[in-house]
């Protein structure tokens, strides 16, 4: 692993920049969970709140290249003061996705978000984080007391319109089998959540996770000639850049790297990127989606 | 790939976690995460200034513009028309395709379109392959057609969700055993893309997206700029689409347009039992887009249904006008619309 270059790694193209991503809530976040692949806390200011102008530049830059959707993540992005109206100047230019943990979702910000989605054309969609269903499998996960605070969440947003999608990992192998899917549907029906909505993501095995389940073994890494048929197409770096308070990074998995910064401004970043990292590998494997 | 912990280890990492809860808390005062190690903040932020470029404003015009390069497309074009009728997606269902036919007939259209998705869902796939040829339907390839033509093992449908694709499978598996290879090799032969000019405008016709035949694109999950855009790089007037099941159309900021057709092998998500096609009107300057209600006999689709197998699941949708598969991709506002 010494002294490699990106030459010595496949590359993936920049196909079409479909989904700009924000780094809104920075890596602060009011929870400090176990598997956090950027081991966000509340005083991780890695990456700090982007503020509303730094948004609406990369606003500006993206209409000018067609972008079709948005993603807001974090931290966590209601943390950040300025949150509402990021998302109002959002929806003006497209649809908007809030990845959240859902604890700040109280009833007045549900009503205020709620009023909001009403007011666009386009879908403002909100993920809500959760790991189990019930709180012996979340909690040691996410922190006490959290999968009640969850799930409190969740059913205000959707009593406020916002039916939100929930949104496990596969830490737990039960969350992924057919009945774990279906105690998940049942434990927010229970909670009066008539149409549950659920997504499951792999675990990245980088930053608070590697103390939690070890990190990735040295073969777990693209050389330069696992190029697949369809290219990099799966890859969300092949339709996607990330934005922070720092600038624009390739994807949401690589803030924590410096060399996954590609640029300032959007324009800066539409080449393509060597894909050097263990986290490429399961991206690769995966085909991870971050999409609903 | 996910390291799958077993119970005890679980149980002890939890009592570890009691304190590294606190040293998490903690354990960024002043420090950067940089991969997997803590660091100084001052030394990540100064290596994240060094990483990656800076063009000037002069080089992001250019970069942008290469970016945005318009692509070349041969396609002959079709027309020019003054009124066609435009439908997509028939999921086998032939009694919807039928009635279209008959309205065809009384409406007397220049010409008749579908933008794919021959099969699915519905019963008997063949019997839709006659009524298409004989009235002279200008088709195109949907995902299905590739996918069966292609002896794919699935439909290519593009869904991500278990769920979904549990369903969608059971439609491609029963599809795929009830088509003859004839049928197929047919499908394989229709065009992927179509140009067609109504009036003075040409429209491109493609099954999901001019990018990829199996994109959805919903109303809203579609950004008006991202629309601009494809309409500037395919240099066309509007574009013609199908794939998501639900009909909608955009006149954009300049003018264009673009329409979603719907499909006639279902119902659009809104309790009624008819499905939904388009009439494009050439006046003068302005395009005028239809959606119509098509009424058929969906009793007899629904018998045909229950006769070959297929859930019951699928039937409730045709008697009901709700889905009831198939939900999980559909954006928030969309979704909120739906029954289930």
């Amino acid at each position: 692993m010494d002294h490699v270059t990106p030459s010595d790694y496949p590359s993936a193209e920049l196909r079409s920049l479909d989904t700009l991503w924000f780094q809104v809530g920075g890596t602060v976040c009011n929870l400090a969970c176990s598997h956090c692949f950027i081991s966000c806390s509340p005083t991780n200011h890695t990456h700090e709140f982007m503020t509303l102008k730094q948004v609406e530049t990369h606003l500006e830059d993206a209409v000018a290249l067609g972008v079709k959707d948005y993603y807001f993540t974090g931290g966590e992005p209601f943390l950040n003061p300025e949150m509402e109206d990021i998302l109002a100047a959002t929806l003006r230019v497209g649809p908007a996705t809030v990845l959240t943990n859902g604890l700040l979702l109280d009833s007045e910000r549900c009503q205020r978000l709620g009023a909001l989605a009403g007011s666009t054309e386009y879908s403002l969609d909100l993920r809500i984080s959760i790991d189990g269903y019930s709180a012996e499998a979340n909690d040691p996960i996410r922190g006490e007391g959290t999968f009640e605070r969850i799930l409190t969440g969740a059913t205000r947003a959707a009593a406020a319109g916002l039916n939100p999608v929930m949104t496990v990992t596969e830490v737990h192998r039960d969350n992924v089998t057919s009945e774990g899917r279906q105690r998940f549907f049942e434990t927010l029906r229970d909670r009066g959540i008539e149409r549950p909505r659920l997504k499951i993501l792999p675990v990245f095995q980088i930053g608070a996770e590697t103390e939690r389940s070890g990190a990735y073994e040295s073969w777990q890494q693209l050389a330069k000639d696992d190029v697949p048929e369809d290219r990099w197409d799966h890859l969300q770096c092949s339709t996607s850049r990330m934005a922070t308070d720092q600038g624009v990074w390739v994807c949401p998995i690589l803030v924590n790297e410096p060399q996954g910064r590609m640029g300032q401004r959007l324009a800066d970043t539409l080449d393509s990127f060597p894909l050097s990292h263990q986290a490429c590998w399961t991206c690769h494997v995966h085909g991870v989606s971050c999409r609903t | 790939m996910s390291q799958r912990i077993p119970e005890d280890l679980q149980k002890k990492g939890l009592r570890r976690r009691a304190n590294a809860d606190v040293d998490k808390l903690t354990a960024h005062r002043g420090m950067a995460t940089w991969g997997e190690t803590l660091v100084p903040l001052g030394d990540f932020r100064q290596a994240v200034r060094k990483s990656g470029k800076e063009l000037t404003s002069a080089e992001r015009l250019v970069a942008v513009k290469d970016y945005l390069e318009a692509s070349s497309d041969d396609t002959l074009i079709e027309g020019p028309f003054s009124k066609i009728i435009v439908f997509g997606g028939v999921y086998s269902n032939s009694f919807a395709l039928h009635a279209l036919l008959d309205e065809a007939q009384s409406r007397r259209p220049d010409a008749v379109y579908c933008l794919g998705d021959l099969g699915g869902f519905g019963p008997n796939p063949e019997t839709i392959w006659p009524l298409l040829t004989e009235s002279a339907v200008r088709s195109i390839q949907g995902n299905y057609e590739e996918s069966l033509a292609g002896g794919r093992d699935d439909c290519n449908c593009g869904y991500a969700d278990p769920r979904d694709n549990h369903f969608a499978e059971i439609s491609y598996s029963y599809t795929a055993r009830n088509c003859s290879s004839e049928f197929k090799r047919w499908m394989g032969g229709l065009p992927k893309r179509r140009r067609v000019r109504v009036g003075q405008r040409e429209l491109l016709f493609i099954h999901g997206s001019p990018r990829r035949i199996n994109e959805f694109l919903f109303f809203s999950s579609t950004s008006v700029p991202f629309l601009e855009t494809l309409l500037d790089q395919e240099r066309c007037d509007g574009i013609l689409c199908t794939h998501t099941g639900l009909h909608w159309h955009r006149r954009l900021p300049s003018g264009r347009d673009v329409i979603n057709v719907g499909v006639i092998g279902r119902p659009a998500n809104d309790g009624r039992t008819e499905v939904w096609y388009s009439v494009l009107n050439d006046e003068g300057d302005r395009l005028s887009v239809e959606f119509l209600p098509l009424a058929y006999d969906y009793q007899s689709l629904a018998s045909a249904m229950r006769r070959e197998g297929l859930p019951d699941v699928f039937v409730e949708t045709i008697t009901s006008g709700w889905w009831t598969t198939c939900l999980e991709i559909l954006p928030a506002r969309e979704r909120a619309a739906s029954r289930f």
